[in-house]
Parts: C-alpha cells; structure tokens; sequence
C-alpha cells in the first residue's frame, strides 16, 4: 500500500493556509478601484412595485449608480433559466415562469432583489439603498404550499394557473392499486418535512470585474463567486449576457460551506456581472446574514400522504405517496428536480417493496425559492418510507426492528432493480444495520431505559435506514428528465520534467479535502508522494471543463477521470520505458513500491523511475518514432449509473418531561460508501452530515408568518443552528464490503449520509420514548416547547 | 465625514490610524490592516467567526467599536503561529481534522486559546459549553473537541 495513498488517512494539506489566517474567501480578495454594492429587497410576500424613485438614492454620498429590473430589460439581460426542466404528466413539461434577477413589475417573495446600489464604500451603498424609494402595492400572499395548491389561493404566476410548477408522476399505478386491494394491512400516515435553511458559515459574496476592450486574460467578465459550481455560473452568466460562454471566465476561490445552497445560480452574479460591464469597475457584493435569511434557497417543505400496503406476515406489497413541495416563488436552479426526479427516484429505500406510484405537485408560494441542500430529497424520501415502516410496526404488532428485517433487499438479490427506475448495484443493508443495532447496544437498551425511568427520564431508541442517490449523475438519465447540462467531469494531468504532477478538475472543494484525497488517488496510481502533486480546481479560466461539487460526486465522478487519465499517463510511460529499457513494451511492468513508481523489464532488475521516464519524456532528447514530447492527459468520466450510497442510523435520547428537554445520548451512524480514500476526512464528512440532520430533527424550522408572509426566523437568534453544547460525540463506521461496480475507484458519494437518515432516526427515537405516555403526532422539529406541551397535552387527555 | 484617531498593538505591531469612529473591530482588523483571517459569519454577535483576543480576552470584534480597543493589544489569528511553528492549537486543530471549510476556524482557534486559559483541564462537557459561541456548521463539532482535548493534553 503507498503510505499517502488510498485508505491512509493522511493530513490535509489544505489546513495550515486556514489555520493561519491565510484562507482567500471572495470578500477577503480586493480589486483595485472596486465600488460597492447592496441590493434593495422587497419587504412584501408579494406585491406590485407601481414605481422606483432614486433620485435621493443617486444624491446619497458616493453613490455611483442605481440599477432596477427596467434598466436591465432594456439591455436585454435573460431570465434566470432553471437547470432542470422537469417533464410532467401527459407529456407537459413544467411551468417555468420567467424570474428576472432584478425584479420587473412584482416581487413574489421577501427579500427579493429589486433594485441594485453602487457606490464607494460599503456603508455608503447600504446608506443609498435605503434611500431607494419603491411605491409597493401589496398583494394577497400565499406562503404555506398546502393553502397555496388550494383553488381560491393567491396566484404567484399568470403562467401557473393554481400555483402549478409541475405535476410528476413515478412508478406504476395499476400494480400498487392492485397490491392495496390484497393487502392484510394498510397503513397510512400525513407528514410534513418542514423547510430549513442552509446557513453555511460564509455569507455569500460576489465580485465582478469587466472590460470592454477585454482584459490581458481574454475575458469579457471575470466573476468571484461563493460557489459550488463556477462551470454552471459561467454558462447561465454567458446566456443571461448573450456571450460566448469562453468569453466568461468564474473563479471560486475558497468557501465557507456549501451544502448544496451555493450550488446553484443566484440574481447576485447576473447582476454584478451586468453592472460591471456598464460601469468598466470592479464590483463586490458581500452578504450579510440577514439578507441570507431571505435571499439563499432554502430546502425542503414538502405535505406528504402515503400509504403502505402489507400482507399477513409484514412483508411490503406496495407503497403510495402523494407529495405537495413549496418550490418558493419561482423555479431555482435545480428546485424542481429536487422533489421531484430526485426524490421520488429513492422511494423504495433498502426495502424490497413490488410496487410504488408517488405523485408530486411542485407548487408555488410566496417564500424564498427551495433547492438543493444537503440529502436533497433523499431525506424526505427516507423519512416518509420510515415513518410508514414505524407506523406499520405499531398497526401490526410485528416488532420495528424485525419488520425492517424482513424486508431489507438482501445481498444477494442485488443488482436490484426498484420499480421507480433505479437499479441498485450493491449494498448489504441487513449487515450495516445490524452493525448499528450492536454498536448502539439494542439490547442493553430496556435496562438503560427503566434506569432512566427510576429518574423520571424518558428514553427512546430510534432506527432508520437510508439508500441515498449519490455521484451524480449518468448525462443520459439526467437528460431523461430535463437537464440543460451534461453531469460528467473531467481531470486533466500534466506532468513536469522533475516527476510532479499537476491535476485540473472540474469540481470544487469547500471543505471535503480534494487537495489531499484526489492527489491520493494519483499518488496510488502514479506512484509519487503526495508533494509531487498540485490540484487545480475552481477556476473556469484554467479548468475549460467542469460540473462542480454537490450531489456527493466528487471523488465518484472527478476521481474517477483522475483515475483515468492516470492510466492513459501511464500507458504512454510504459512505452517510453520499454524504448529506454531496450525492452518489448509487453514486459514493462509498472509497480509501485514503498509508494514510489517504477518501469522494470519483468524478471529482470531493470528498470527506470517516474522521474527519470518523465524528464525523458520532458527533454525529448530520445523519444521512440511518432511519440509526442510530454506526459499531458485528460479524461472524462460520465457514469452509466449512480452510486447507491446507503446507511444504517442508530441513536438514543433521553426526554425530561419536566422541561421538555431532549439530550442525545449516543448517535451511531453505519456507512457503505464503497471504497474509502481517506478515513479521517471521511469520518468528518459523516460527523458533518449527521450534525446538519440532527438540526432539522431538533432545531431548524424556517417559519413564516402564514398570512403576511414575513419570515419569522431571519437570523441566528430565532433559527437555532446545532451548537457544541446542543451535540452529542457520534460513532461513525464504514463497511467497505460492497465496493461500486461500475465506478474504477469502487467508490460511493459520502457528502450526505447522516442529513437524509437523521430525521428518520431521532424521530423514531422520540416517539418510541413518548408514544407509551400518550403522545401522537409530534413532529420536527423536537423543541422543548413542542416537546413539553405535546407531553402535558397527553396528561391532560388521560386525566380526562 | 468626521474621523477620530486610534492607537492599538495588532500582533506584535504598533498601528496609528484615522478612522469613522463607526468602524467596527472587525472592520478595523479586515478593511483597514488587511488581516482577512478574522472572518464575519452574521450581523447578530451569534457565530464567533469574528473572535479575537483582546488583551488577552477572547472578545467578538464584531461587536465592539475599534474605538474601545484604543491602546490595548489585539492578536488575531494570523499573530498564533511563530514563524513556520504552529501553535498548539492550531496544530490539534490540523492532526485532528478539526476543521473543513475553515470559516470558522480562525474564531473557533481563538475561542478554544482562551477556554484553556481559564481552564486547562476541561471534561468533553466543558469544551462544549465553552465553545457554544462559535458556530461551526461543517464538523458536527466532534473534532473540534478532540482538537482541545489534544491541545489541553499537550
């Protein structure tokens, strides 16, 4: 094994540049001769804008500019054109009203961007924004997706008659209406997945400087975004701006968090970006984390019915749902694949369940448009199959834990193809959650549990289990269902004269490590230690071609053509050896030994090193006929299917029904990710993940006002994120058994377990602790309030 | 625009400038000296993001007027390290992958300096408590306590 190769858990080499104060986040970077900027938001749910005034605006000390949405009509700036154009039912594809990104005529939710202030200084744009005067005629709002699919409620969109994004269908109807009419048991249940914000540490921030004679490096604009994505930023920017798309160039530098939300295209960047051009000055926006509230996607909000037919020994015949999901005010980047294709395409989870049909109405409603955030979909597909095993445990009396049992995909069924589409290539779901049973001591919990009891604390053991569709995606399927990009990535590998290698990918790394784990993957294959590797990412001026970083792709797509382009390096390698060497190319063979590359005439102890073949190659001095100088390769890895991620989730939590307080007593999450690269990174990926699902199951909720449409919780004091004290330490094991087949690295995503189990799980924790006192129908998030009235509401109903 | 005068130590260096006497701490640290490690995460004094130390305190620079840290010393986190040597926290942070994004980090090293300071020994609980004004939303938090349980240990 290479010391620094796949399966070390090496240090990051990232961390000393954080750790000293040398990190470079977009709002650290200045331009010279950079002006500010701020936005004007709408303060309405929804409401006519009769008129801009900024005459006082434009007076206000030094104010440069004030853009609206008409000064940007007027230059004919396109809409903000989704990714995904989801097809629904009776070959109709979804309503996708135009969203301009400065708002023209009506703003649809708070906080949208309606006029832009450039000026000097940062106080002086905030100071001239609030002098922007706006004559705002209100309008009825409609803020909760099970009012806004109502016929009398207010419409968002002339194009959206009834609030209408898209109706999607999945699976077969006949077979599960079938499947219900044999079945022993029927089980039901209503849920509500609430909506959650993101909240990644670093406000977002944008930077765009532009040219008009192009600068040095060729670019029309140059834009500095917090984002995930820069590939897909600089294709919207360059249709939004009608320019080639090379004519616009997006650099990521680092960023604070990602999570999802800022993997995906925002007004912000357009604006910027159009307003740079006008004005031939740098421009940066940074937000502050009040307009995050109400400017960044949020996630989530989904009304769910589904139903669960069984026969007489619990085994799973069909499954039924039927989903409302808010998409907000208009349709975001990938809001309307989320509950929709993503969704629904995990619904059968780990289990062996004949026949599904899920319906999905992706509605509009007066609220921040929803996205992508951590689990995206995942976890409200995982939450609603748990719930309706839970709850066929209790209509049943078959134990929660044997039925789960009983209908686990086992190993050996799989390649296991589920009726929603989806074939799963490998998982062995009963060995990981038996794993987590022990490692949460299942048995030992009816002792903990009375000895709590004789405390006047209440336990609870909670269990779920999650199939998550990760790497994404295969081009083909995601063409299927309306994506206006292809989902491959790409590595590109030059090596220098010396040996050392330089990569280029396509993906973006906001805390997961690339610049330690990808190098660990050439440095295994290549054979050099990991100081002779350079990672390049972020960048569209030095990476031509890229996706991004979200849906846990990364090591599954970019390591893979890493991977890949490896290997074309090193076919190219063996034969300038075997020319060195004077030897049949048949008998170079390339080993790695004590993690250094070498090409030896097989039996014999003749060989060349990495870097004497790569100086060869490099000097040109004596290469075979026809070979071209230099070691440069690039490779484009588009898997023909994703990767099928999954995890058992154990925890266990302690009530005190005098306060309504719930403290987590131990968290166990159990992983198959396939290959693992790098543990310790691997680990904190896990840790992370649990931590953002533990928050939704116990803390987050945004909350609007369901009649003004105000948001209730706009900042870190009334939306309460996990803090250090609020967390318990977590287990976390990998299962490296059941490799991805279809991938070389054998890899699954790791991004996002814990955030799709987490609710599942702490939600069947806290009503198998509460459901023998009387409690029904408590739902997440699990506050004390909620917790303690829902407690003292059940005393009162027994005493009755 | 009026401007009043300050004089303050930042890492070991003696700093005389005019400025709005609205400039915050941390607008200080960041617009006027350029130490851009000293992070801004909210506009609420909630996420610790901003956390210095001043005179010795852990104090969110956020909220504080740079006018209040006229004559005192400030050490932010670019003044830790002495030369290539990290400090011992910085060091617990990195052998134990206590951070990510490293957004955070930079309050969340500051914020753990101090905690030691007043408590060189503290149990899992304590670490927690002490750091539950730092937000860190990619760790779970876990290896950021084993980081100042290694460093406590050091």
């Amino acid at each position: 094994m290479h010391p620094e190769g796949i399966g070390a858990p090496v240090l990051r080499r990232e961390d000393r540049r954080f750790l000293t104060g040398r990190g470079q986040y977009v709002s650290d970077i200045v331009l010279e001769g950079e002006l500010h900027c701020a936005f004007v938001r709408s303060p309405h749910a929804h409401a006519r804008i009769r008129g801009i005034d900024s005459t006082a605006a434009l007076a206000s000390p030094g104010v440069v500019a004030v853009y609206t949405g008409a000064d940007m009509a007027a230059d004919r700036v396109g809409p903000m054109v989704p990714l995904w154009q989801i097809p629904g039912v009776d070959g109709k594809v979804m309503n996708e009203p135009p969203r301009w990104a400065l708002s023209r005529g009506t703003a649809r939710h708070v906080g949208e961007a309606v006029a832009l202030v450039v000026a000097t200084t940062r106080h002086q744009a905030l100071d001239g924004a609030e002098k922007v005067e706006v004559d705002w005629e209100p309008l009825p709002a409609t803020v909760d997706v099970r009012d806004a699919a109502k016929e009398d409620a207010p419409q968002l969109h002339a194009e959206a008659p009834g609030n209408l994004c898209v109706r999607f269908q999945r699976g077969t109807k006949a077979p599960v209406d079938e499947a219900f009419a044999r079945a022993a048991h029927k089980v039901s249940v209503e849920i509500i997945n609430h909506r959650i914000i993101c909240a990644a540490l670093e406000p977002r921030a944008v930077i765009a400087s532009a040219s008009a004679t192009r600068g040095l490096d060729g670019h029309a604009v140059t834009i500095w975004s917090a984002t995930q994505v820069p590939h897909h930023i600089r294709k919207f920017v360059s249709e939004q701006l009608d320019l080639p798309e090379n004519a616009v160039r997006v650099i990521a530098p680092d960023v604070g968090g990602g999570f999802g939300t800022k993997g995906k295209h925002y007004p912000e960047e357009i604006v910027l970006a159009w307003a740079a051009r006008k004005l031939e000055r740098p421009l940066k926006w940074v937000s502050t984390r009040s307009e995050a509230f109400v400017s960044d996607y949020h996630a989530r909000d989904h009304a769910t019915h589904a139903e669960l037919a069984l026969d007489a020994d619990g085994k799973f015949l069909g499954l039924r749902v039927s989903t409302l999901a808010a998409v907000g005010a208009y349709v975001s980047t990938v809001g309307a694949a989320v509950p929709t294709t993503v969704y629904t395409a995990v619904l059968s989870g780990p289990y062996r369940i004949p026949a599904i049909f899920a319906e999905v109405r992706a509605t509009f409603t007066n609220t921040v448009p929803t996205d992508a955030y951590r689990g995206a979909g995942r976890p409200e597909a995982c939450f609603v199959l748990e719930r309706l095993v839970e709850e066929a445990a209790r209509q049943t009396g078959i134990d929660r834990i044997e039925l789960r049992r009983r209908n686990f995909i086992p190993v050996g069924a799989m390649p296991y193809a589920t009726p929603v589409g989806p074939t799963y290539d490998t998982g062995d779901f009963i060995r990981l959650f038996e794993r987590a049973l022990v490692l949460g001591d299942y048995a030992g919990f009816p002792a903990r549990r009375a000895e709590a009891a004789k405390k006047g604390l209440i336990r609870g053991f909670g269990i779920a289990y999650f199939v998550e569709s990760s790497g994404v995606a295969p081009s083909k399927y995601a063409g299927m269902f309306g994506a206006r990009a292809g989902f491959f990535d790409s590595a590109d590998i030059r090596v220098a004269a010396d040996g050392s290698l330089l990569v280029m990918c396509g993906t973006h790394s906001h805390g997961q490590a690339h610049a330690t784990t990808f190098p660990q993957v050439l440095a295994s294959r290549i054979g050099v230690p990991l100081s002779m590797i350079e990672l390049v990412e972020g960048d569209t001026g030095r990476v031509p071609y890229g996706t991004g970083t979200f849906g846990s792709r990364s090591m599954v797509i970019a390591g893979s053509a890493i991977y890949m382009a490896a290997e074309k390096i090193l076919v190219k390698a063996r034969k300038l050896a075997a020319h060195m060497l004077e030897a049949a190319e048949a008998d170079i063979e390339h080993k790695v030994v004590n993690g250094l590359g070498e090409f030896r005439v097989a039996g014999t102890d003749r060989k060349v090193t990495w870097p004497e073949v790569s100086r060869a190659v490099t000097y040109a001095h004596n290469l075979p006929p026809g070979m071209e100088p230099v070691l440069h390769e690039n490779a484009f890895f588009d898997p023909t299917n994703l990767t099928w991620s999954n995890g058992a989730q154990a925890c266990e939590v302690e009530i005190d029904p005098a306060t309504g307080v719930t403290r987590i007593i131990s968290y166990i999450g159990v992983d198959d990710i396939g290959t693992v690269i790098n543990p310790m990174v691997v680990d904190g990926q896990v840790h992370g993940a649990i931590a953002q699902g533990i928050g939704q199951a116990m803390f987050e909720e945004a909350v609007y006002d369901r009649e003004s449409g105000q948001l209730y919780t706009g900042s870190f004091m009334d939306y309460t994120l996990p803090r250090a004290d609020t967390l318990p330490s977590f287990i976390s094991e990998t299962d490296e058994s059941q490799p991805c087949t279809h991938n070389p690295l054998g890899v699954k995503g790791c991004g996002e377990s814990g955030t799709i189990g987490a609710p599942a799980s702490i939600t069947s924790a806290m009503r198998d602790a509460l459901e023998p006192f009387g409690v029904t129908g408590l739902e997440m998030p699990f506050t004390p309030n909620k917790v303690w009235r829902a407690i003292q509401q059940a005393k009162t109903k027994a005493a009755a | 625009m009026t401007t009043e005068s300050i004089s303050l130590t930042v890492n070991g260096q003696p700093r005389r400038m005019d400025i709005d006497p609205r400039t915050l701490l941390v607008q200080l640290i960041r617009d006027h000296l350029g130490l851009t490690g000293t992070h801004v995460g909210c506009d609420t004094a909630q996420c610790g993001a901003c956390t210095v130390h001043v005179d010795g305190r852990a104090v969110k620079s956020c909220s504080i007027l740079a006018l209040q840290a006229d004559g005192t010393e400030v050490t932010t986190i670019e003044g830790l390290a002495t030369g290539d040597e990290l400090h011992p926290m910085q060091q617990a942070f990195r052998d134990c992958h206590g951070l990510q994004c490293g957004y955070c980090t930079p309050g969340m090293v500051m914020s753990a300096i101090e905690l030691l300071k007043h408590n060189p020994q503290p149990s899992e609980q304590q670490i927690r408590e002490g750091l539950e004004g730092n937000i860190c939303r990619c760790t779970g938090y876990q290896n950021i306590v084993k980081a100042v349980q290694q460093a406590a240990g050091a």
